[in-house]
């Protein structure tokens, strides 16, 4: 996992509550093998206007020239609610997407989110919709410090919080598979004291 | 004896596998039982060939086909080439890391949490996870289930645990005892719609009260399974007698001696009498009435007497915008009668509706309506959970009412639960369907789904609406 330690980026609004994975990534682009692939479908059925996805809906935030480029998302309440397909942070992650902001995630999607590297981060919903308010106005760019727990944008500075392990596997891009097998021992004399029916 | 603090059923779930709480990590939990099916898996398989890693328990490593397979065919391409390539990694991945799989066909093959109960794969007391986010249905037995994403599926894989930060509580009581006709999903649609589809987000729910423990172990499946779509970790209902007898004689469930010794720590696993729970919410099992949603989250829910609501209904200016765009979506005027909005599509199946109990109750409504078929322009099919489930309902002629009266008698998968093989809505399409989410595009983009329980799904197949049975 690639290391994440301050990230300056454009910030695009989605100001809709309830996000789903379906939404994030439907269904039928969930038949691959491979870890790759998914950007290009990121937000389908609201990004194209036909099935095959070759025509472009204009009106869709994301797709607005003025928020090309954009590597924050800004997002409503309960984002990535639904299934626990991996397959939505990976697609919101290809796109080019490092933070997504939000006043609540579900939560296998923020655990997902941290295994991959794409940084979830819980702001107030007052500080959220402070965001949401400056942002049809003014190219909106925020710089995330993942170090000091700070995003700031502009005067403006929010505090977040993340679970210790965490905020530490994603500053130096912990292997947490190999982390976790240094301690076999450990494992294996909890295997020992089980029950035999379990 | 000893005097202790009085623990909910999660806190000893949790004490009972916790491998580690080493300083500044997150605490590392053993896990009993992983199932795994050919959508989240490949990805995971592929670390662990990259880093030559090998599966830690295989034996505790069940996987079958699922999500993307035909309805129509036991071929292995009957569903395009896409899910073909999965399911041959499945076999392939199966084989080369010594993992026992259920492939098409198989007698056990089925959805992975129809499977892991009727096979006794889901016991009491253990840990379950699955790259699936209904894997909360085993939480039905006492088990903490729970769904993971294709990393945490590697790491099970490679060590048999998983790090897992510790959850809130939530206690729900279900007081009394529901009226005649009112089903497992009207209790867990009744639920949602009053938590809304975030309202357990961070908790652990448990379920208890009169209405819970009266229910069947399918039935008690069917609540657990819906855990999620309020937002919780898990769902629990405390093991007793029923639970004990379902598992007994269960084909991989430890055998004499073992069982007896298992069912002695089972019984100790109900939350202490004085227990403290974060939050609890507490309904009237008679208030109940049977639910159907009208819109695009499970939380969007109503009786069936009920009226489609308006978004002046809300109060809340984020329920508001979410009523305009869900009525937008799902093509419904505020104010219409539930009982006057019809549908085209009718699906019985699904990780939370087909199971042997669910084909019985869909069949007796088909049968109280005597002789009348499935109306004209309405595709309907019923799906079984497993091949096991298909075989008993056949040799029950359950298979017959339903053919005979216009339904179509499917062979086991997810199907157009989430619609990943061939059985998808075409855009437009208004679907009573028996499965767990009502989310936009989820049974195909433009499709409009009314998630119901089995008995509604079957009334409305033949009424062309929604029914109250009741009434």
């Amino acid at each position: 996992m690639e290391k994440f330690n301050t990230h300056t980026g454009l910030v695009v609004p989605l100001d809709v509550a309830n996000v789903d994975t379906d939404q994030i990534i439907p269904k039928q682009f969930l038949q691959k093998t491979e870890r790759v692939g998914f950007g290009v479908h990121l937000f389908h059925d609201s990004r194209y206007l036909d099935h095959a996805g070759t025509k472009v809906n204009p009106d869709f935030v994301i797709n607005k020239p003025e928020y090309k480029g954009a590597s924050i998302l800004l997002a409503g309440e309960n984002f990535g609610c639904g299934s626990s397909r991996e397959h939505a942070p990976w697609a919101l992650q290809e796109y080019g997407f490092k933070v997504i902001l939000a006043s609540s995630f579900a939560d296998i999607f923020y655990g997902n989110c941290i295994n991959v590297g794409l940084l979830p981060i819980k702001l107030s919903e007052a500080e959220i919709e402070q965001l949401f308010k400056l942002s049809p106005n003014a190219q909106l760019t925020l710089t995330v410090d993942l170090p000091n727990n700070i995003v700031t944008c502009g005067e403006l500075s929010f505090k977040f919080s993340l679970n210790e392990f965490q905020q530490y596997s994603l500053e130096n891009g912990v292997d947490s598979v190999g982390w976790t097998l240094d301690k076999l021992d450990t494992i294996k004399a909890f295997e020992e004291k089980m029950p035999a029916w379990q | 004896m000893t005097t202790s603090t009085p623990q909910t059923m999660y806190e000893k779930l949790w004490q009972t596998h916790l491998v580690e709480a080493a300083k500044g990590e997150t605490p590392l939990l053993y896990v009993d039982r992983h199932l795994i099916h050919e959508v989240t898996s490949p990805q995971a398989f592929a670390n662990l060939r990259f880093h030559n890693r090998p599966v830690r328990h295989p034996e505790r490593t069940i996987a079958t086909m699922d999500h993307n397979i035909s309805t129509r065919s036991i071929k292995i391409d009957a569903a395009g080439e896409g899910a073909a390539n999965q399911l041959r990694a499945l076999a392939i991945n199966c084989k080369d890391f010594g993992i026992e799989l259920f492939d098409m066909g198989h007698k056990n093959q089925g959805i992975a949490h129809v499977i892991g109960p009727e096979l006794g794969l889901t016991l009491p007391g253990t840990i379950i996870v699955c790259g699936d986010s209904h894997t909360a249905t085993h939480g039905a037995f006492g088990a903490l289930a729970f769904g993971i994403g294709t990393s945490e599926v590697e790491h099970v894989f490679a060590t048999q645990t998983l790090r897992q930060n510790k959850a809130k509580t939530m206690k729900i009581e279900v007081k009394g005892h529901v009226g005649a006709g009112i089903s497992a999903k009207d209790i867990i649609l009744a639920i949602i719609g009053k938590t809304g589809s975030a309202g357990a987000t961070g908790y652990v729910v448990e379920y208890c009260g009169e209405a819970i423990e009266a229910l069947s172990m399918e039935e008690r499946m069917t609540v657990c399974n819906m855990s999620i779509e309020f937002g919780a970790k898990a769902g629990l209902i405390a093991p007793d007698q029923t639970t004990f007898d379902y598992v007994e004689g269960k084909e991989y469930a430890p055998k004499g001696e073992v069982f007896e010794q298992a069912v002695v720590d089972w019984k100790n696993l109900k939350s202490d009498a004085d227990a403290t729970f974060d939050a609890v919410l507490t309904l009237e099992a008679k208030d109940i009435k049977a639910q159907v949603t009208w819109g695009t989250n499970p939380g969007q829910v109503i009786s069936v007497d009920g009226i489609v609501p308006s978004p002046e209904d809300f109060s809340d200016p984020v329920e508001k915008e979410s009523c305009v765009s869900a009525l937008n979506y799902m093509g419904l005027t505020a104010g219409t009668k539930m009982t006057d909005i019809h549908v085209n599509k009718v699906f019985i199946g699904s990780c939370t509706n087909s199971r042997i109990e669910d084909l019985r109750a869909a069949a007796g409504v088909v049968q109280k309506y005597e002789g009348q078929q499935v109306v004209e322009t309405i595709d309907a099919i019923i799906v079984p959970g497993s091949y096991r489930v298909k075989e008993q309902a056949e040799s029950e002629g359950l298979d017959k009412i339903f053919t005979n009266a216009g339904f179509e008698w499917r062979l086991p998968g997810c199907s157009m639960c989430l619609g990943m093989n061939d059985d998808v809505l075409e855009e437009g399409d208004r679907c009573a369907s028996t499965s767990n989410r009502n989310f936009e595009g989820r049974q195909g983009r433009g499709s409009r789904t009314h998630l119901v329980s089995p008995e509604m799904a079957a009334a409305a197949a033949i009424t062309g609406h929604f029914v109250d049975l009741n009434a």
